[in-house]
């Protein structure tokens, strides 16, 4: 299994290779049928590179501990999920689904494009070959997922050998919501090349239209969405799994994912504006040069063990190739931009500050400033070092301090955003648009201030924020589906089914946007927690907010993989019983290392979150951490909300549809 | 220049400024140094009052848990130094002796490091470690002697390979 792994892999480095030569080569020359060559090699790249995948995962589910990567990511006595799941548990394995899937990404666009974009297509191939190429050579000869366990003996000789077990999967990433996690992350980060090589290829061949952006809508909109869930998983799964209470630290991996994600949403925003007006076309491709190069810092920072983070992936020597990747793509890149700056000129300027034009590029300036300000402190460490000797490190007060107004004004920007006009929008028009969603506003404020109590100013403004925007959204779908409904007939549900499909871009755009609304919510409920830490023995309670912990009793277990012991939690609130909480200590046997579960009574409105820290030393007591965190199921619903507006933007559109073959027929026809 | 250009150019400058200013003036409170045991010793009493992060291993033997005041000495290159976790949460699930920490805090008057968090990074975590039942792992320890026989007599089957 091993040596046709390595076979395949080989063969995988052989022909991307080729693709590369053959696409550049052919279109060099004009030779159709060496373009089609390339194109067929690639496919058979990302069919040995599924090969290599299904290798890897027969050795880890046999458990043959001859390689080294089984060894060390699972055991025997490690359940078949998680066995599959250690594909990607190690460094080997993360790069190997990471070429695989820049693989089957750039065998999904080929086979999209078999007869249309020709003019692109060759160097589209040449570039995601390229990419997969750079992830073959460091699975090949960096660091390889097939590589034989090797005994040291005390004189000094080296011999193959199998360990009689293995060392088991990190008993914290033995949660689903892990196993998801990685690979949702790395659909985000590896997506984005497409878009990138599309940018790439009009640059090359002059081809500068609006094309490249209309191809790539959904090849951007997947990667930003995966990136997105992605990222709220890991939060979810750090909620649940690791027992801080939290589920965002400003951790340099976690900033990692979140910079390539914020430029996404950029790019996502201000691609509009070139299609419409023809505008900011240089700028465009910048936001996706930046936010590939940030994808791949990403992998980058996550992968090096430069900057110190809980995720704690050993540092290796492929820091070093990463740097080097990402230098040459940005010079290139930057070259290929500046060479064609004089057919990127604009077609319009702004012509208002009130337009829709300028809503958009404030948006882009807050998304990318946050961006910035976040690389900024992930990397302070290493530019102090490397500037004055001393490395600086800056923590969660200086992210929150910079990307809280940040984020409160995009949340502005979300509600004017849909209410500006294209060009420039009329006083009257805006004072009738933005009346309503302004009262409804300061309502909720004095709301919430009078009734809730609530004093901090950044809370305030987001919950007025959060009704604006969904008062503004709620009218544009009010507005249209009356519109409809009075011109068609129609009763007014199936007008706003009717209208939302018709219009899947804009309106599922809207329904991201009021997810984001609630994920808003969810993040101000943060300024809200209540902890406490508490020992108790059986028969004592403690209090939290209106809720009261009563320790039952603590009871030991012993489970084939790890031993626990556990605290029964008696929770009611306001002297109502609501039942009980268990949260546990596990000391998991192959690794030896204890962890907390943590249990948590979820509400709608508050979560109940307990930790059983370990009992005293007389062990006649209990040590309990608890937080009350107020709004968080917001976070993961405004996630689903999000979801299911993406989903609706990504229907496919036939008015989109007749666009682009307008826009190809125009393209055959100036040829012709 | 255009009216409307200006107005850009100046509302781009105001969110720009204000970033800068955000960025600047949030540095300060939450700026720590980041040093090595032997660093933190190196700096002597310039170290006292600054916020700190130090590095290093939690030293076998010195571990003493409390649950309200846990102290243990950290150890790096043969440089050791005193700690007190004085802080309210609990210590992480990888906090254990001979562990890789980081203690963020700062040195008192008496020599001991205060901290307030401790980030703990268990050495076993995902890539070093030991396999149960056999030798130290890829570049560890000599093989002891009744592994080596055990090998030799064929019972993990040295140089087979599992996929032929």
């Amino acid at each position: 299994m091993a040596d046709l792994g390595n076979f395949a892999l080989i063969l995988a480095l052989c022909l991307a290779t080729y693709a590369v030569i053959a696409s550049v080569w052919g279109a060099h020359s004009g030779r159709e049928p060496l373009i089609r060559s390339g194109e067929n090699a690639a496919l058979v790249v990302a069919a040995a590179l599924l090969t290599v995948m299904v290798c890897l995962d027969v050795l880890l589910v046999r458990s043959d501990f001859h390689i080294e990567y089984v060894a060390s990511y699972t055991n025997r006595d490690l359940p078949l999920f998680f066995k599959f799941a250690a594909l990607w548990a190690g460094q080997a394995g993360s790069l190997l689904l990471w070429s695989s899937l820049i693989a089957v990404f750039t065998a999904l666009v080929i086979l999209q494009n078999r007869h249309k974009n020709r003019g692109l297509m060759p160097y589209v191939v040449a570039i995601l070959s390229t990419t997969s190429l750079f992830f073959i050579i460091l699975n090949l000869f960096v660091t390889n997922p097939f590589d034989e366990l090797v005994a040291h003996f005390a004189d000094g000789s080296v011999a193959p050998w199998a360990a009689p077990d293995g060392k088991g999967l990190n008993p914290l990433l033995q949660h689903p919501a892990m196993v998801i996690h990685p690979p949702t992350l790395f659909i985000g980060y590896v997506g984005f090349v497409v878009p990138y090589a599309f940018a790439m290829a009009a640059l090359i061949t002059g081809e500068l239209g609006n094309k490249w952006i209309t191809l790539t809508r959904r090849w951007t909109i997947v990667p930003w969405f995966f990136l997105g869930t992605g990222i709220l998983l890991g939060g979810n799964w750090a909620y649940q799994e690791l027992g801080w209470g939290g589920y965002w630290a400003w951790d340099p991996v976690e900033n990692a994912s979140f910079m390539p994600w914020l430029c996404g949403t950029a790019f996502l925003h201000s691609v509009m504006i070139q299609e419409k007006r023809g505008m900011l076309k240089v700028w465009n491709m910048i936001l996706i040069i930046l936010t590939f190069s940030l994808s791949i810092l990403g992998t980058f920072l996550t992968r090096s063990g430069v900057v110190s983070s809980v995720h704690a992936f050993a540092a290796s020597s492929i820091g070093g190739w990463f740097l080097a990747f990402l230098i040459v793509m940005v010079v290139f890149s930057l070259v290929l931009l500046f060479l064609r700056l004089p057919q990127l000129k604009a077609q319009n300027e702004i012509e208002s500050m009130v337009s829709r034009e300028a809503g958009f590029l404030f948006n882009n300036l807050l998304l990318v400033g946050a961006a910035f300000s976040i690389l900024w402190g992930t990397l302070f460490p290493i530019l102090s070092e490397a500037v004055q000797g001393v490395k600086i490190t800056v923590g969660p007060p200086f992210f929150n301090r910079i990307n809280v107004p940040l984020g409160l004004g995009l949340l502005l920007l979300t509600g004017i955003g849909p209410i500006l006009a294209w060009r420039k929008s009329s006083s009257k028009g805006l004072r009738r648009n933005l009346t309503v969603p302004s009262v409804v506003a300061v309502g909720t404020a004095a709301l919430a201030t009078f009734t809730l109590g609530v004093k901090h100013p950044y809370s305030l403004v987001s919950f007025a924020l959060a009704a604006f925007v969904t008062t503004v959204t709620a009218m544009e779908f009010g507005r249209g589906t009356a519109a409809r409904a009075r011109n068609t007939g129609e009763s007014w549900p199936l007008a706003l089914v009717r209208l939302v499909l018709k219009n899947k871009r804009r309106y599922g755009g809207y329904i991201i946007h009021l997810g984001i609304v609630v994920l808003f919510i969810g993040l101000t409920g943060k300024a809200f927690t209540q902890e406490g830490q508490f020992e108790l023995a059986a028969g004592e309670s403690a209090q939290v907010g209106r809720y009261t912990i009563r320790m039952v009793r603590m009871e030991e277990r012993n489970e084939p993989n790890f031993q626990a012991m556990r605290a029964y939690l008696a929770i009611s609130k306001d002297g109502r019983e609501l039942g009980y909480l268990g949260p546990e200590r596990r000391v998991y046997q192959a690794s030896q290392q204890p962890t907390t579960e943590v249990s948590i009574h979820s509400t709608l409105t508050e979560d109940l979150y307990t930790v059983f820290a370990s009992p005293t030393p007389d062990g006649r007591k209990g040590i309990l951490q608890v937080w009350l965190n107020p709004l968080v199921n917001f976070v993961w619903g405004g996630g689903v909300i999000v979801c299911f507006g993406t989903l609706v933007a990504m229907l496919p559109d036939r008015a989109r549809r007749r666009r682009l073959e307008q826009m190809m027929a125009a393209e055959v026809a100036s040829r012709g | 220049m255009r009216p409307t250009q200006i107005k850009m150019v100046v509302g781009i400058g105001v969110v720009v400024g204000a970033v800068v200013w955000l960025a600047v003036s949030g540095f300060d409170e939450s700026k720590a140094y980041f040093k090595t045991v032997p660093e933190l010793a190196a700096m002597g009493p310039e170290a006292m009052g600054k916020r700190i992060k130090v590095a290093g291993d939690v030293k076998a033997g010195s571990l003493h848990r409390d649950p309200y005041l846990t102290t243990f000495d950290l150890e790096l290159e043969g440089t050791t130094q005193a700690v007190a976790y004085t802080g309210k949460a609990i210590l992480p699930d990888t906090f254990k002796e001979g562990a890789k920490v980081v203690a963020d805090g700062r040195l008192r008057d008496d020599g001991v490091f205060e901290a307030k968090q401790i980030q703990a990074k268990c050495a076993s975590k995902y890539e070093s470690g030991v396999y149960p039942g056999g030798p130290g792992g890829p570049g560890g320890e000599a093989m002891p002697e009744a592994m080596r026989q055990a090998i030799e007599r064929g019972e993990s089957a040295p140089e087979g390979h599992a996929s032929e």
